[in-house]
């Protein structure tokens, strides 16, 4: 009990000192490459949900992040929903296509599983392509809301995404600690093992896909007020699927803060990057990466610093 | 029916075209030892995969308790007291030796207040203590076993189902798991042995029956199979 409010604590200081951070008015382009790593962190904590926690990897990252960016931008052309009700909403909906992908799960497993994800992410893309309303092919202009409670847009978002990486955070962490964390590393040790020692696994598999799935559609949901203009091809970018699974695998799948040390580093690189040598670059470099740690420490960073205290 | 633990009325299992197990009824009584026996492929494994849910059932009814289970998913079933062990050891690798058995402690046993023993006091008895803070990987070919056999303890079982627990083993090793079998008995468990090893099953069932392609072909105690000439054909053919 303790130990919960001292980390809801630390999550509350982490905001405090998002906001600090938003009134310093310093360079507006770190807000904005500030804005993107943060982003990643909610992206790389929700994907390791599933993926580090419960071994099913999802190579459909693109599909629930262009969800929660895509019901945003429905909801702001329909009915100028505010932000709040565009991240929640952004949310519910990639958790209802996170709770579909987990029946896939009861037939398909391991490389089946995640090829089913990878088409999952074609078939949305084809669809939002094909619907005019919400900008088809062609993408759609957004304009921002006028007068934002602080700052200027960029750094208000900034501050959100900020509360947003926390909660999501705190989520997986929660999970973590939790017999359902326990439960997710039993089935993804061996799941039929799991079931037969009274792990549930079906109920925490859906619960880990409906729950990662949230989050991902939740990190896009601010997605077009950020870029002001959203078409499939940025939305379902390729990044998103390679980030999601390269940035845990970097900083190590069985804890909380393995996603949150991968997505620092390497969304930081890929900012310095785009910024000194060219955008391009950015895929480059996380494959470079991702290829040095799957062969020297499979288990990432936080496997490597267990390596040297020698555990 | 009373005084039945264990009843499986029926049971047909099919792969395909391939009958692999065709009406078969087994009547297990509380406090039994029972062996299950029979040549490779007969449907021995097949037949718990039924009874603890692994396997969905093509026909028949399976009883526990006097309660119907036929349709129930195994985490359920382990939770009602049907714990089953692998003949090919599946620990979960992740995880050290006292975690492991977190897992099933409260998964099944914790699910319906099952008192009794905690993981350490497991570990002690069945001679893993030391091996507590151990990932699966550093143990051997016994401890393994034994492991298997530790875990399905901390879930509490009612009915014990070891599948195999002492294939590959030497000699003084069978007997060191058949000691541990026969104490869990005497604690009250149920347990149904599966084995090849003929010498562990003997001296260990109460009762015996004996697969065949899917078919029962025999049922009596150790002595009665052990003279009956249709097992004798089906283990070594005319």
């Amino acid at each position: 009990m303790r130990r919960t409010v001292g980390t809801l604590l630390v999550g509350l200081a982490v905001i405090a000192a998002g906001v600090l951070v938003a009134t310093l008015r310093v360079n507006p382009y770190l807000y904005f490459a500030g804005y993107v790593i943060l982003q990643y962190v909610v992206i790389a904590t929700a994907w390791n949900i599933l993926g580090g926690y419960g071994g099913y990897v999802n190579f459909g990252t693109p599909a629930f992040f262009a969800l929660g960016a895509y019901t945003a931008v429905f909801l702001i052309r329909s009915i100028k929903a505010p932000l709040p009700v565009l991240i929640l909403a952004g949310g519910l909906v990639a958790a209802l296509l996170g709770l579909g992908i987990g029946y896939l799960t009861l037939r398909l497993r391991g490389t089946f599983f995640s090829i089913a994800t990878l088409a999952l992410s074609v078939v949305l893309q084809t669809v939002i392509i094909n619907w005019e309303y919400v900008g088809g092919s062609r993408g759609i202009s957004v304009i921002r809301p006028s007068g934002p409670p602080f700052g200027n847009y960029v750094v208000f978002l900034f501050t959100v995404m900020v509360a947003l990486a926390v909660i999501a955070v705190l989520v997986a962490r929660f999970i973590e600690r939790s017999w359902i964390g326990r439960g997710l590393a039993a089935l993804r040790d061996n799941e039929e093992a799991a079931e037969c020692m009274g792990v549930p696994t079906l109920r925490l598999k859906l619960f880990a896909t409906t729950v990662s799935g949230f989050l991902l559609g939740v990190a896009g949901a601010p997605f077009p007020y950020y870029v002001t203009f959203v078409e499939p091809n940025s939305a379902f970018a390729l990044d998103y699927a390679v980030n999601a699974l390269a940035m845990p695998m970097i900083g190590g799948t069985t804890s909380w803060i393995g996603p949150v040390i991968g997505a620092v580093l390497l969304g930081t690189a890929q900012q310095l990057a785009t910024v000194t040598i060219s955008s391009e670059m950015n895929l480059f470099i996380v494959g470079v990466v991702l290829v040095a740690f799957v062969v020297l420490a499979p288990e990432g960073i936080l496997g490597l610093v267990r390596k040297l205290r020698g555990h | 029916m009373a005084g039945t633990l264990l009843e499986v009325d029926g049971l047909t299992k099919r792969f395909g075209g391939f009958m692999a197990l065709n009406r078969v009824t087994i009547a297990v009584k509380p406090g039994e030892r029972f062996g299950l026996i029979g040549p490779n492929g007969s449907g021995k494994t097949t037949l718990i995969n039924c009874v603890s849910g692994s396997l969905p059932a093509d026909g028949g009814r399976i009883l526990f308790d006097g309660r119907d289970i036929t349709s129930m998913p195994a985490h359920r079933r382990t939770r009602l007291g049907i714990v089953r062990s692998f003949q090919i050891p599946k620990p979960f690798t992740s995880m050290t030796v006292l975690e492991n058995l977190g897992i099933p402690l409260e998964n099944a046993a914790h699910a319906r207040a099952a008192e009794g023993a905690d993981a350490m006091e497991i570990l002690g008895s069945i001679g893993l203590a030391s091996k507590a803070h151990l990932r699966p990987a550093g143990l051997t070919q016994i401890e393994m076993r034994k492991l298997e056999l530790a875990r399905a303890m901390a879930a509490r079982p009612k009915l014990l189902i070891s599948d195999e627990a002492m294939a590959g083993l030497s000699h003084a090793e069978v007997d060191d798991i058949l000691a541990i079998l026969f104490r869990l008995n005497a604690q009250g468990i149920t347990i149904i042995m599966i084995e090849h090893i003929m010498r562990a099953v003997m001296r260990f069932s109460e009762r015996i029956v004996v697969l065949d392609a899917g078919e029962r072909i025999a049922e009596g105690t150790p002595d009665e199979i052990a003279r009956n000439p249709a097992v004798e054909k089906a283990y070594l053919g005319e």
